[in-house]
């Protein structure tokens, strides 16, 4: 069940502990404080979301301004009510500053309505803009950039971070401007109405709360930063031990996991006790600050009362102005923890927007359209770190609707001759051309959209059938995606799903076997009739029946068109054009099966081993 | 609250702590409430009367009162957390080792992501409820109480205005809670769609860049983040009704309270300190009511998780240990399966398995082939007893698994699963999960056997190589010998490896399969695969079909013998087109 989400406004704002953390599977935030290393920088840029609202932003400011100066002017009247009419018996009197007192306190809470109302448009907006922004930068970056980071970390970035922001930009930042307001506007009413028992006010509650407060306050943020990393360790490892728990049962090690457990649960137990007891005085502690304050400001305003220096209507007026007073301080502090957590968000949501990406179109970039598909590899040398090259010195020469077969053991750098030829990853040295255009020259989309690429392991979504082939030419309509599916051999059995086309898949389309999903990655390729083919070969458990249909699926979509397939299978190997045997990074022989069988070399003996199970002379060819 | 009722049980060990909280916090609240009184005291008694001793002791007493409030606020708020922290451990831990005693069927039915969420997320929000239950729970509706009475106490007649603001505040209340509610959820389900393209793209930005989707995605991506704003926004301005019309109606209640008392000071019935203090309780009063609600809001939310933590608790293993089990089992590993039926689920409503029987003398080698589906790691899972059969029984030396202490049994078997799973740490922890006494040399052995020793001194770090997001990455190919590796050097009396060499290139495969036939010698093993070539040395063949065996025999046998066999053996031949024989 969707668990709804209570708003930030409802949650009390009494000392409740600080927990929950980020969701599984994402890293949590390291520390409750945790700050910002370029707070002013990161929130100028925050603030640049939200001045695009500059209007809104002033109006709410001055109903904000407004609003706090009328629920100021409540208690003002009251003492005056007070010492003036009711006290003075004047009752006619009373009712017409009475009416005026409802009428402030109507208008008050109006303009703090529309002040909020106001608010939230000009916050929910910056926050879907900034939301916007990080998505649109993400497709513009790099493979590297997905590869190299762990896809947790970068989920927790753009959903916990972004949430966090929401919540800060949506009332912390008014009620900021609020508290703020209040306070400078209760100190000038105060010192207005009695200077001398303002003073006294003004001295005695900001310096207990400021004298206390910061000492429990520190204490609570250190042990809160504890907990968080007991916590994320904790986390962890209930985390991995539950995703490992067969082979935790298989080896017979529950005990050991237990024993770890409690070890880390003790730990937890221990440091949140001790946060959490903090964080649970700040209530009380305040609660006797206001009402020791109250106490002198009554005693105070009482002798200078009976001296003739202060009315009752001041008392009482003093009376409500000091719990107005100490009420701020105390959610400025509330707001301190949060405020600083948001921003130290907003600073890794920057660091990703900031990312440059690693590939980019050429200024002067050629569009590439109607291709005869004819590639070449000249001297093409790469790393993915570059003190560790994967490919070295690569020659290729594909003629148009000739078929490449990549073999060779794992790691040898098949894998990254697709990833260069499709610009996931820029050439370290030498260069691609396509048609005689450097990949480079070329618009990223032009080229990519001339390649078809169907990998070992399909990425769907969790969508239905139809839109999942349609993936792979968005136009087309829904008899060609039924064509490109029967030409793919997924047709049938699509059909047998219970809703045909219209099956949803569930999350990453765990609901097909993995044939099925290679099918369905074929009849987008189909759908998508590029030039250029990539194909990979799948290495993994296919029941026989459907490896058939695969195979005769790829035979037919690679005719007419330059094919280069990562292959595991003897009948795609001798169907190739040329064979290209890479080792090492290095492509080590070339030709066809037969020629390289005759050469007795590298893809000799890797045939002998591969095809030809050695112990009864009978080929095993099916990878 | 069924669910929260259910785990109170864990608050028990705490009971003291649990008393002693709420009391202390009726400490507080007393103390809290008294001073408004004493403000009025000050007013009419000192001011008016124009008595100093009275203003002066009152103000000390005041401190006095503030003082003994905030003991008692931090004591309970001391014992709340130590009766919120000691029952939320303790139920974490409790959850823990129920799920440790899991077996397979149960994992399969509960997955493994919302186990995690249950023993972090849901334990935490517990934890949280028992503290709110301890504190505010207790704190909220006592000022409320509290308050109420002490207004009637100071002004019965200004109290009538209670009739009419509680009732106003309590509709509000209700009615913004209605509304808001359902407005929530929607914003946690389009924020769920928001995260879910976020997740896809970045799971799929491969096949997104493959086709030049980005443009694309963006507008589906904007699509769900307009429509996320949208429903955010409505629920954001509703609720902010809440505060300024709270406020409104505290303040009428002051400006009221000024009016009728005003009236009554001119008759003389009352003294103007009463007004002063009756307005300090009604704000207390309203203010009470507002945090009453809002702490049910966030018990409902417990609750949820409380139902879902129950949920596990109830969920019984599904493979229970004998009450007097065989503790020391040193098999020589003659494994039978004798009429074994097999369900996954509990009212055997489809046999995964169903008639299987065979013997497997000590020592001998049984590879298990057919297509996907067939049973075949169904088969398998029965031995280590990570199943319970639904009819017949699985022997090994003739006892029934059943019988034996499943530690016991399992540490004799070492099995390599088809996904391997390692867990973060060295790779020398890894390979020596099962058994962390092994030495170097034995490690190193095991590693060499499964082929994975060349590939790991290659790491800068060798054998110390930590493995996962801070380490190195493994490929599948790598991990899978990792794996086996693992279960290698258990030295178990019987070796299942289920698929486990699928990622690995058929040449490595081919070494490993020469090495394993090596330590299989004298090993009862279990070997399922997809690739013919696998299975060819093996003593045994057992062809698997919809949950049957229908064949069974060496490699030469099924070549005569058995259609299936020889269907699938030449279909993996390149369709015969390889010579053989």
């Amino acid at each position: 069940m969707a668990e709804p989400k209570v708003a930030q406004a409802e949650t009390p704002k009494a000392p409740l502990p600080l927990l929950g953390g980020g969701g599984p599977g994402g890293p949590r935030a390291p520390g409750e404080v945790e700050r910002a290393t370029d707070r002013r920088g990161t929130v100028r840029r925050l603030w640049g979301y939200l001045s695009h609202h500059r209007v809104a932003l002033i109006v709410a400011t001055l109903m904000v301004i407004v609003s706090t100066g009328l629920n100021l002017l409540g208690p003002y009247l009251m003492g005056r009510a007070i010492d003036l009419y009711i006290l003075t018996g004047d009752l006619p009197g009373l009712v017409q500053l009475l009416l005026w007192m409802a009428l402030a306190y109507v208008a008050a809470s109006i303009l703090a309505y529309c002040q909020a109302y106001v608010m939230a448009g000009a916050a929910q907006q910056a926050v879907r803009d900034l939301r916007g922004d990080l998505f649109v930068h993400m497709q513009a970056l790099s493979l590297r950039f997905f590869d190299q980071r762990a896809q947790g970390e970068l989920m927790s970035r753009v959903s916990n971070d972004i949430d966090n922001i929401n919540k800060i930009l949506n009332e912390s930042v008014t009620q900021l401007i609020a508290s703020v307001l209040s306070m400078t506007g209760i100190a000038a009413v105060m010192l207005w109405v009695n200077p001398g028992l303002a003073t006294i006010t003004l001295v005695i509650v900001p310096l207990m709360t400021l004298g206390i407060a910061p000492v429990i306050g520190k204490r609570t943020r250190t042990g809160f930063r504890q907990q968080q990393e007991n916590l994320g360790t904790l986390n962890g490892l209930i985390e991995e031990t539950i995703s490992g728990q067969r082979v935790v049962k298989a080896y017979a090690q529950e005990q050991t996991a237990i024993d770890e457990f409690d070890v880390a649960n003790q730990e937890l137990r221990r440091a949140a006790t001790r946060a959490q007891i903090f964080a649970g005085f700040m209530g009380p502690v305040m609660g006797a600050i206001n009402n020791i304050s109250l106490a002198i400001v009554v005693g105070v305003g009482g002798l200078m009362a009976l001296g003739g220096l202060a009315t009752v209507g001041t008392i009482a007026a003093f009376i409500n102005y000091s719990r107005q007073f100490g009420r701020p301080l105390g959610q400025i502090a509330n707001l301190y923890n949060s405020i600083q957590s948001a921003i130290a968000g907003a600073e890794r949501v920057f660091q990703i927007i900031d990312e440059e990406p690693e590939l980019t179109d050429a200024p002067d970039a050629r569009p590439l359209t109607g291709i005869d598909g004819e590639v070449v590899f000249q001297n093409v040398s790469f790393g993915y770190d570059r003190e560790l090259p994967v490919l070295k010195n690569v020659c290729v020469h594909a003629k148009p609707g000739q078929i490449i077969a990549l073999v060779g053991p794992t790691g040898a750098g098949k894998t990254t001759i697709v990833n260069l030829l499709t610009r996931f990853y820029g050439v370290d040295q030498g260069r691609i051309l396509i048609d005689g255009h450097d990949i480079r020259q070329v618009k990223q989309d032009d080229l990519r959209c001339q390649l078809g690429i169907v990998l070992q392991d399909t990425f769907l979504f969790s969508e239905t059938m139809i839109e999942n082939i349609r993936y792979g030419r968005l136009d087309a309509s829904d008899d060609e995606v039924i064509a490109a599916a029967k030409l793919a051999n997924a047709d049938q059995y699509i059909r047998r799903l219970p809703q045909g086309y219209q099956t949803e898949l569930s999350e990453r389309g765990g609901n097909l076997s993995q044939g099925q999903r290679q099918l369905l990655a074929i009849a987008r390729a189909v759908l998508a009739n590029p030039s250029i083919l990539i194909l990979d070969e799948a290495t993994s458990s296919v029941d026989t029946r459907t490896e058939k249909q695969i195979q005769e699926a790829m035979l037919s979509l690679m005719a007419g068109r330059t094919s280069f397939v990562i292959a595991h299978r003897l009948s795609t190997i001798r169907e190739a054009d040329q064979i290209l045997v890479i080792n090492n990074g290095e492509v080590i022989e070339r030709g066809t099966h037969e020629e390289l069988l005759t050469r007795k070399g590298f893809y000799h003996q890797l045939y002998v081993s591969q095809f030809r199970a050695t112990s009864r002379r009978v080929a095993n060819v099916v990878a | 609250m069924h669910a929260t009722r259910k785990l109170a049980g864990f608050l028990r060990p705490y009971w003291l702590w649990s008393i002693l909280a709420p009391l202390l916090m009726m400490l507080e609240v007393a103390m809290d409430l008294v001073q408004p009184r004493l403000v009025q005291r000050i007013i009419d008694q000192g001011i008016a009367q124009n008595d100093l001793n009275v203003v002066f002791s009152t103000v000390a007493m005041m401190i006095g009162l503030a003082l003994i409030g905030v003991a008692g606020g931090m004591g309970a708020s001391v014992f709340a957390v130590w009766a919120a922290q000691g029952c939320g451990a303790d139920l974490r831990s409790s959850l823990f080792r129920h799920v440790q005693s899991f077996s397979f069927g149960n994992l399969d039915e509960l997955e493994t992501g919302k186990i995690i969420t249950r023993l972090t997320n849901d334990v935490m929000q517990v934890q949280e409820l028992v503290m709110i239950l301890l504190r505010i729970m207790v704190r909220a509706p006592l000022m409320l109480v509290g308050s109420l009475i002490m207004a009637i106490l100071t002004s019965p007649k200004l109290a009538l205005l209670f009739v009419v603001l509680i009732p106003i505040i309590l509709f509000f209340l209700i009615w913004i809670i209605n509304r808001t509610f359902p407005l929530f959820g929607v914003v946690q389900a389009k924020l769920d769609a928001i995260n879910t393209v976020m997740q896809e793209n970045l799971a799929g930005m491969r096949v997104v860049k493959a086709f030049s989707r980005a443009k694309y995605e963006i507008d589906r991506f904007s699509t769900v983040n307009d429509d996320w704003m949208d429903h955010n926004l409505k629920a954001v301005r509703t609720i902010a009704v809440t505060m300024p019309f709270m406020m409104l109606v505290v303040n009428t209640g002051v400006v009221a309270t000024l009016w009728f008392g005003g009236i009554q000071v001119n008759q003389g019935a009352m003294q103007i300190g009463q007004i002063v203090a009756f307005i300090n309780y009604l704000m207390v009063t309203l203010t009470s009511m507002m945090m009453v609600s809002m702490v049910a809001m966030r018990v409902s939310r417990a609750e949820a998780s409380a139902v879902r933590i129950v949920e596990v608790f109830e969920r019984e293993p599904k493979v229970v240990s004998d009450p007097e089990p065989i503790r020391t089992f040193e098999p020589e590993g003659r494994v039978s399966f004798e009429h074994v039926r097999f369900s996954y689920d509990d009212e055997d409503h489809a046999p995964v398995l169903q008639k299987i029987d065979f013997v497997v003398e000590p020592g001998e080698t049984v590879a298990l082939l057919g297509a996907t589906g067939s049973g075949k790691s169904s088969l398998i899972n029965l031995i280590p007893r990570f199943y319970d059969v639904n009819e017949g029984r699985v022997t090994i030396d003739g006892i029934d698994v059943r019988q034996i202490e499943k530690t016991a049994l399992r540490r004799q078997i070492g099995v390599v699963l088809q996904e391997s799973v390692l867990f973060s740490g060295s790779i020398r922890d890894n390979i020596r999960y099962g058994r962390p006494q092994a030495d170097e040399a034995e490690v190193i052995a095991a590693a060499q056997m499964a082929q994975a020793h060349d590939f790991i001194v290659g790491f800068p770090n060798g054998y110390d190589s930590i493995v996962g997001q801070r380490g190195v990455t493994l490929s599948g190919g790598q991990r899978q010998r990792v794996a086996i590796a693992r279960a290698l050097l258990t030295q178990p009396a019987i070796l299942v490896l289920d698929d486990s060499t699928s990622a690995v290139d058929v040449e490595t495969e081919a070494r490993i399969q020469e090495a394993l036939a090596q330590v299989r010698q004298g090993k009862t093993s279990f070997v399922v695969a997809q690739r013919v070539g696998t299975v060819l040395n093996a003593d045994k063949i057992l062809v698997l079909e919809n949950g049957q065996i229908v064949a069974a025999g060496d490699h030469d046998t099924l070549l005569d013998a058995s259609d299936i066999y020889r269907e699938i053996y030449e279909s993996q031949m390149d369709n015969g087109t390889v010579n053989h024989g």
